[in-house]
């Protein structure tokens, strides 16, 4: 009996450890994947060719090309417009949850705004298809919606959740000491949110945008939905683009296995797998440096 | 009023205007996406194959494929996630394995969607032979989905007390039967909460099963765990933009919007309801 008892204990140290290795094996197995079916596109094709903003045509008939330049710039574009959205207005909204609204307001808000990051990405691409591209469209008196400025609005507001649900946390764990102290001085409630607040939260916030930025960066079928899908080398906003993720989402289905373009897909996933990989890195030693001064 | 007193008022204001920009366009979309789809849905609509190339009819298959993909992924993610959340937090030192995991775990969380594709393609489509599959997509969801599932059973695990492991152990009981009859029950509604939670994610990713299995249209719905399927956000995304007569389809599109959207936000309301309902405070 106590034999047996002391068997399944091992047993299942044993089994759980396994288990853990499992996430340490995926994450290991997508990069060795990606970076050899991507290393045959690098042979084949050369650094220079993919960096450069020659045209991405990979179904050339002749000569084929494939610079990545302006599917990068594409998705550089809707990813900053992004941000430039998003920033202000989730950081702005998490003050106004944190420091003004009545608890019972911020109690509804909250979870609504938190219920968003809950809508399907090809949802928010048919919103894009639907609601902002008629809309824009209208309002510059454009032919149609399909372009960055519409990505980058529906990425913003896919990035929000995140962005107003983590700031609000950073603004509430701001010691009340500070806020008082600054009222004591007779510094009025803007004064004390934008030079005692603000300042004592900076990097919390800075790590919610990132952590937004992240989720933009990769998000797929709402920009494949909303920007138009043009390979051309986008001009402003109104220009029609490609992103990374759009490309290999129209064109995988497509290409033969093996070939160069097979491989070339590969290598804009690997470059897509770094970029996250980088801004995660960059958002998690933020926290953790925030983590150190909080103790 | 004085300069301070104004620029306090413009400030405050400004916070106020944020809000309501992003309160009016969540509305205005939630809107629009209802005032057009609810109209469309039907038990018809509901419970039959689309017909006249997908301008009538319904979406009967797509909601079939989505359950059962999904139930799949979440059945292989499930016991997956939970065991490596009970090793980090119920075995695990803190050692350099430990941090590695975590680290594992925490940047699987950011990797896209689309990468997790072309991983399933690779892997199991190709490499392990299942073929643009049920049984292929479901693992590459399950992929996607176990790095939020070991974070919300983390999250529960770490909800129970100490002192509840302390007295299993007390009285003589094993490491594994203390896990086992003690805290795996106490934070099993928390964990229900993540599984839900990852099954909504799993319901509404399209890039995933991109290149892994879902098909355009299936004349009959998939028959074992080797056949194509239709999904849901695929539909969504063909009547939207693949499809040759745009204008003709776009009540069955909004209609499918609003099904997936009613789908996720119900699983969300679950979870919601269930970690109210025992939250472990209250609980113990």
């Amino acid at each position: 009996m106590k034999a047996r008892r002391r068997f399944w204990n091992q047993f299942f140290e044993k089994s759980l450890t396994a288990s853990a290795f499992i996430s340490i094996a995926i994450l290991l197995g997508i990069f060795i994947l990606l970076a050899t079916n991507g290393w045959k596109a690098f042979q084949d094709v050369g650094l220079e060719e993919f960096l450069s903003l020659e045209r991405w045509n990979p179904s050339a008939y002749d000569t084929p090309s494939y610079g990545l330049g302006a599917l990068l710039l594409g998705t550089a574009l809707t990813t900053l417009g992004a941000i430039a959205i998003a920033a202000p207005l989730g950081v702005g909204m998490a003050f106004f949850l944190a420091e003004i609204a009545p608890v019972r307001l911020r109690n509804v808000l909250k979870p609504a705004v938190e219920l968003m990051a809950a809508v399907p990405s090809v949802v928010m691409g048919f919103a894009g298809i639907v609601v902002v591209g008629p809309f824009l469209a209208q309002l510059f008196g454009l032919p149609n919606g399909l372009n960055a400025l519409n990505g980058a609005i529906l990425l913003a507001f896919m990035a929000l959740p995140t962005i107003v649900s983590v700031s609000e946390d950073v603004v509430q764990a701001v010691p009340r000491t500070y806020k008082e102290a600054s009222y004591a001085l007779g510094a009025n409630r803007w004064e004390t949110l934008v030079q005692v607040t603000l300042p004592a939260c900076y990097s919390g916030l800075l790590a919610a945008v990132m952590l937004g930025v992240g989720r933009a960066i990769g998000e797929t079928m709402t920009v494949l939905m909303a920007t138009g899908n043009a390979t051309a080398v986008p001009t402003s906003f109104f220009s029609s683009v490609r992103t990374l993720t759009a490309t290999v989402a129209i064109e995988m289905g497509e290409v033969p296995t093996g070939t160069t373009h097979y491989y070339v897909l590969f290598a804009c996933a690997l470059v897509l797998f770094i970029i996250t990989l980088i801004i995660n890195i960059v958002a998690e030693q933020i926290a953790t440096q925030l983590r150190r001064k909080g103790q | 009023m004085n300069l301070r007193t104004f620029w306090m008022r413009l400030g405050l204001a400004s916070l106020v205007v944020c809000t309501l920009i992003v309160v009016a366009f969540m509305a205005a979309l939630l809107f629009d996406l209802s005032w057009q789809g609810i109209p469309v849905l039907s038990w018809e609509f509901l419970t039959e194959f689309p017909q006249k190339g997908m301008t009538e009819g319904g979406i009967w298959p797509a909601i079939f494929g989505t359950t059962a993909v999904t139930l799949l992924a979440t059945l292989l993610a499930a016991p997956l996630g939970v065991a490596c959340a009970v090793w980090l937090e119920e075995y695990a030192g803190e050692g350099w394995l430990t941090q590695l995991t975590r680290a594992a775990v925490r940047n699987l969380a950011g990797v896209p969607s689309i990468v997790y594709g072309l991983f399933g393609l690779a892997l199991f489509v190709q490499g392990m032979r299942m073929g643009a599959s049920v049984l292929a997509s479901a693992c590459t969801l399950a992929l996607l989905t176990l790095p939020a599932v070991i974070a919300t059973t983390q999250e529960a695990l770490r909800q129970v007390p100490r002192s509840l492991r302390e007295g299993a152990l007390a009285l003589g009981a094993t490491r594994w039967e203390t896990t086992y009859s003690i805290v795996l029950p106490a934070a099993l509604p928390g964990i229900l909460t993540g599984v839900i939670l990852a099954l909504s994610r799993a319901a509404g990713e399209t890039a995933p099963i991109l290149f892994t299995g879902v098909a355009f249209y299936t004349r009959y719905l998939p028959a074992s765990l080797f056949d194509e399927f239709m999904a849901l956000p695929y539909h969504l995304y063909i009547l939207a933009t693949q499809h040759h007569e745009p204008e003709a389809v776009r009540p069955i599109a909004y209609g499918t919007a609003i099904t997936l959207l009613l789908l996720v936000f119900l699983l969300n309301l679950g979870a919601f309801i269930l970690r109210a309902q025992y939250h472990p405070k209250k609980r113990l």
